[in-house]
């Protein structure tokens, strides 16, 4: 199957997908119009179609550019206020409309605040970086906060609430896109390739600052309208959404999914979206999970002895299946 | 000027707890180069040992502190064996998530424990105020103070003077040389975290005498303070940690009285992002050119 799907050339593998994107969208909106799906449900499914952009957005710094940001929900947060701003202000054209254009500012503004993050950052890695990304969304936290145009600490409200399911749906798959085009192209290559060995793509002619830029505004963008459809989904906004438990959120996402792995990110979205709403009963337990979760999977991957005892078993279910 | 010298008083008092939780987070750095997110946690279980010593089993205090102590230094211990020693290969970004997840770990468990709701924390420093040139200084705060300077003091000492000392400062220099001088690398970076978590258990303990509320989360944001103070001081060195938890102390005491109380954190934030872009290395830290 897999191979098969592999040996496909660009556009059957574009078509196959679309038309699983088209079957997946037909079957949910079925689905929904009999009502076995009923609006609980959608808002979960949007809800997931959010963390799908956030955690595909954030792979990209995080898994492709390798560079760890803890302040993905401080864009989210930007890419939201904005977003509610112009939409609560802006009257007398079309909803659908207003959306588009709520949602577009809030990712450039979002994205100006990634370039503002970006730039910055560009001297620090590792470490120093994962530090000052938490400072920024930090700030952005406790400056909404404060500001009392937007509500402050007591909210901002009277969002129109013009989020659905169709729109996170699309725009969840338009991230995808765009996040494989940029992957598969040029650009994205000499961002795997600082991710690798930043000293060798220097070296080999790349503009390592460039493209960190490219990453951080490109992930800030999304994640910006990311914000925008949660807060036309809940018709509120507060900021202490967006603290630095969300940030961390979408980071666990990332590593379960796998970091560098679209696919992954998709599947730990969904995954990581439906889970905790099905399992209400046991709600307390879920920040207890993804702290096991986030430490097995380091522990499993990097550990020298896991590796081997994981490999060993591995083998064993190998050679059971081949005699079987 | 009365409220000048107050708001000095009050920011020596928070930089003195900052400053004692910044010298776990700088040594352990010093020399395992890990970010040990879950230093602030260690703070939150100190203060929990402590409470649970003298309200449930009434213990004395001196037993409760000795005992908050000694569960934090084994804890610390227990994390770097079980999570950190392991991924002691691994790239920089999986160790940093490895912590993030203790962290989660701790405060999620202790939540379930103990659950969200916040417990009065018994009052432990009952002596009289301080009265100088008609500024009464609450007991708290002197004790606070003399606590810490006592253990930085000690610190030094320990860190300079002893046989322990010279092979963690070896280790922090050059690990790999410092194992074939037939220093156990293993021993050194576990001391490290004990005596880090120690700090940190009485650190937990102060903090709750000058706010006595104990909650799973109260050891996040001092954490994170802590942490920005050893950047500031620039990270891995031990005094350079001490002026930035009293530089950062002071910087919030003095936002709080006289700029915005709502805006302080913002604040304190903002100086990490200025400090991180112009001089990484910090105030005291040394530049480290990188080779290929």
């Amino acid at each position: 199957m897999k191979k098969r799907y592999q040996a496909l050339s660009f556009w059957k593998k574009t078509a196959v997908n679309l038309t699983a994107v088209l079957v997946v969208y037909a079957a949910i909106m079925g689905l929904s119009a009999v009502g076995i799906v009923n609006k609980y449900y959608m808002g979960i499914l949007l809800s997931t179609c959010i963390n799908i952009i956030l955690v595909v957005s954030l792979n990209v710094t995080t898994g492709f550019l390798g560079q760890l940001t803890l302040g993905h929900a401080g864009f989210m947060a930007v890419g939201a206020y904005s977003a509610a701003f112009l939409s609560k202000n802006l009257s007398g054209l079309p909803d659908a409309l207003v959306f588009i254009l709520a949602l577009m500012v809030g990712g450039i503004v979002a994205m100006i605040f990634g370039v503002i993050v970006g730039v910055p950052t560009l001297r620090l890695k590792g470490d120093y970086l994962a530090i000052i990304t938490l400072a920024f969304g930090e700030v952005i936290k406790n400056v909404l906060l404060n500001l009392d145009i937007v509500g402050g600490a007591s909210g901002y409200i009277g969002i129109p609430r013009y989020s659905n399911f169709s729109w996170a749906y699309w725009l969840a798959v338009l991230t995808v896109g765009a996040t494989m085009a940029l992957i598969n192209s040029r650009q994205g290559r000499a961002i795997i390739s600082v991710r690798e060995d930043e000293i060798a793509a220097e070296a080999s002619g790349i503009d390592t600052k460039r493209f960190k830029i490219l990453a951080f505004v490109f992930a800030a963008f999304f994640a910006g309208v990311a914000g925008g459809l949660y807060g036309h989904y809940m018709g509120i906004l507060e900021p202490k959404t967006f603290k630095f438990d969300k940030s961390i959120e979408i980071l666990v996402m990332v590593v379960l999914g796998g970091m560098g792995s679209i696919r992954g990110s998709v599947i730990a979205a969904i995954i990581l979206t439906v889970l905790p709403e099905l399992l209400r009963s046991v709600a307390s337990l879920r920040t207890l999970m993804y702290a096991i979760a986030l430490i097995a999977m380091m522990l499993f991957k990097y550990d020298p002895n896991l590796v081997k005892m994981t490999a060993k078993v591995k083998n064993k279910f190998r050679k059971a299946g081949k005699s079987a | 000027m009365l409220q000048f010298l107050m708001q000095l008083i009050n920011g020596l008092n928070s930089g003195s707890i900052y400053a004692l939780i910044a010298l776990g987070y700088t040594m352990v750095y010093g020399i395992a180069k890990l970010i040990n997110f879950a230093h602030g946690d260690i703070i939150m279980v100190g203060a929990y040992v402590c409470f649970l010593c003298l309200t449930t089993w009434k213990l004395p205090l001196a037993a409760a502190i000795a005992i908050s102590i000694v569960a934090c230094t084994l804890l610390g211990i227990v994390i770097e064996k079980v999570a950190y020693k392991p991924l002691r290969n691994a790239s920089r970004i999986s160790l940093l998530i490895t912590a993030i997840g203790i962290s989660y770990l701790l405060q999620s468990s202790f939540q379930l424990i103990f659950t969200a709701n916040p417990k009065p924390f018994p009052t432990i420093i009952s002596l009289p105020a301080l009265t100088i040139g008609g500024i009464s200084i609450a007991a708290t705060y002197y004790i606070t103070f003399l606590v810490s300077v006592i253990l930085m003091v000690a610190l030094h000492l320990f860190v300079q003077k002893t046989k322990t000392g010279k092979a963690m400062r070896a280790v922090s220099e050059d690990a790999g040389a410092a194992q074939l001088m037939g220093i156990n690398i293993n021993k050194t970076i576990s001391i490290t975290f004990g005596i880090g978590s120690a700090l940190a258990a009485v650190a937990g303990i102060l903090y709750c005498a000058s706010y006595p509320m104990v909650t799973p989360y109260i050891g996040s944001l001092p954490g994170i303070k802590a942490f920005i103070a050893a950047v500031l001081g620039g990270i891995g060195s031990i005094p350079g940690a001490v002026l930035g938890a009293f530089i950062l102390g002071l910087v919030e005491a003095l936002t709080k009285a006289y700029l915005s109380s709502r805006m302080s954190d913002a604040i304190v934030f903002i100086v990490l992002i200025v400090m991180l872009v112009f001089k990484p290395s910090g105030i005291l830290g040394k530049n480290v050119k990188e080779k290929v």
